[in-house]
């Protein structure tokens, strides 16, 4: 949400959010230093939250070096060092998004280092997968990448799963995290139909909110359209509410407050 | 026929009737991009693979078999094996491959 406006904050409780994590990722620019990336996890770690309250929503985050980033390993193994200290703060949930970008040896070692860290302080995970045509080898390069570490594969969020991707993830026992966008990749209208194709079982939806074209109200938009399609009430708690808090509530610094009729 | 399990809860009819004119506007999108290349100037390069893949990805929409979007989606995905050492000097993604014929499974 560092990209967002505080209104996106205004609109998101106005539909009900009650909760966000967000993820440490791309700016839209690479950043020049490692010290820039401190700025980012204090932004994340201190401001976001407080912003986020005066809308009554809590604010978790995940940390890393995004892979877009992650191509230079001396500038990422310098990001990785200062991660640590911010593991500590009591809103972080875990290591992420991790993963691949342009499907590069370089982006792979530092894959590989920040799950080993993930292993380490025993943390959760969220995994970014490539976009486009890379997308298939990358999701299975960083599957095997997580299958070499001792990581529950149930501790792991693969996200931007599609139709071509999502079978394989959860085969492979991993969460299936499914981003919504209003065009250009997973629409609400599509997640929609994975779920009917694939079923409901540790796959879950959450909107983007990020520098480019995307929609923090996306998620209740998919709610309306597995609605408008006949589906129960209670499979789309499941998809957007039940399932991401039994993934997140494996971090003992997930707590939010549910309130249902 | 269809494989696929009945689990959309809506009728075929109710299905056509809620995304018909959606879908009707975006076919004519597709349509009018294609008539838009044939207008533009002849390019340097000859032919695009990009162009060549969405006309191989549009057999896919008709061919009276389901699962259509993974079947596109493996069609437009890079099946190589290979990992470049760096991202340095690469370009974007494109969103499908030179080698277009991607393999289904």
């Amino acid at each position: 949400m560092v990209s967002r406006t505080t209104d996106d904050y205004q609109r998101m409780a106005q539909s009900g959010c009650i909760a966000v994590t967000e993820p440490a990722f791309w700016a839209g620019f690479d950043r020049s230093s490692a010290q820039g990336f401190a700025d980012y996890f204090r932004q994340l770690t201190e401001y976001e939250p407080r912003r986020a309250a005066l809308f009554g929503i809590r604010h978790f985050t995940w940390l890393c070096i995004n892979p877009k980033e992650a191509d230079d390993p001396g500038f990422a193994r310098e990001v990785i060092s200062i991660i640590p200290e911010f593991l500590k703060c009591n809103t972080v949930l875990g290591i992420g998004e991790i993963g691949l970008n342009k499907n590069t040896k370089n982006e792979l070692i530092i894959l590989e280092e920040q799950i080993a860290l993930a292993e380490t302080h025993h943390q959760l995970v969220l995994v970014h997968t490539p976009h486009l045509e890379d997308k298939r080898k990358g999701t299975r390069v960083i599957m095997d990448a997580l299958s070499a570490s001792s990581i529950d594969p149930g501790r792991i969020l693969i996200d931007h799963v599609e139709e071509h991707t999502v079978g394989e993830v959860l085969d492979r026992g991993f969460w299936a995290g499914m981003t919504l966008y209003p065009d250009t990749k997973m629409t609400p209208q599509r997640a929609t139909d994975v779920i009917e194709i694939y079923g409901s079982e540790r796959i879950w939806m959450n909107s983007a909110g990020d520098w480019g074209c995307s929609d923090p109200l996306a998620v209740p938009k998919a709610r309306l359209e597995m609605s408008r399609r006949g589906h129960t009430m209670s499979l789309i708690d499941k998809v957007t509410l039940e399932n991401p808090m039994t993934f997140l509530s494996q971090s003992p610094n997930f707590k939010v407050d549910v309130y249902k009729d | 026929m269809s494989d696929l399990p009945k689990t959309c809860p809506r009728t075929q009819e109710q299905v056509i009737n809620m995304y018909f004119l959606e879908h009707r506007a975006k076919l004519l999108d597709v349509a009018a991009f294609l008539d838009r290349i044939d207008r533009a100037q002849p390019g340097t390069t000859g032919s695009d693979f990009r162009e060549a893949a969405l006309k191989q990805a549009i057999g896919i929409l008709i061919d009276g078999e389901s699962h259509r979007a993974r079947r596109v989606l493996e069609l437009l995905s890079d099946t190589t094996a290979e990992m470049p050492q760096s991202a340095h000097g690469m370009k974007g993604a494109s969103g499908a491959t030179k080698s277009t014929a991607g393999s289904p499974t």
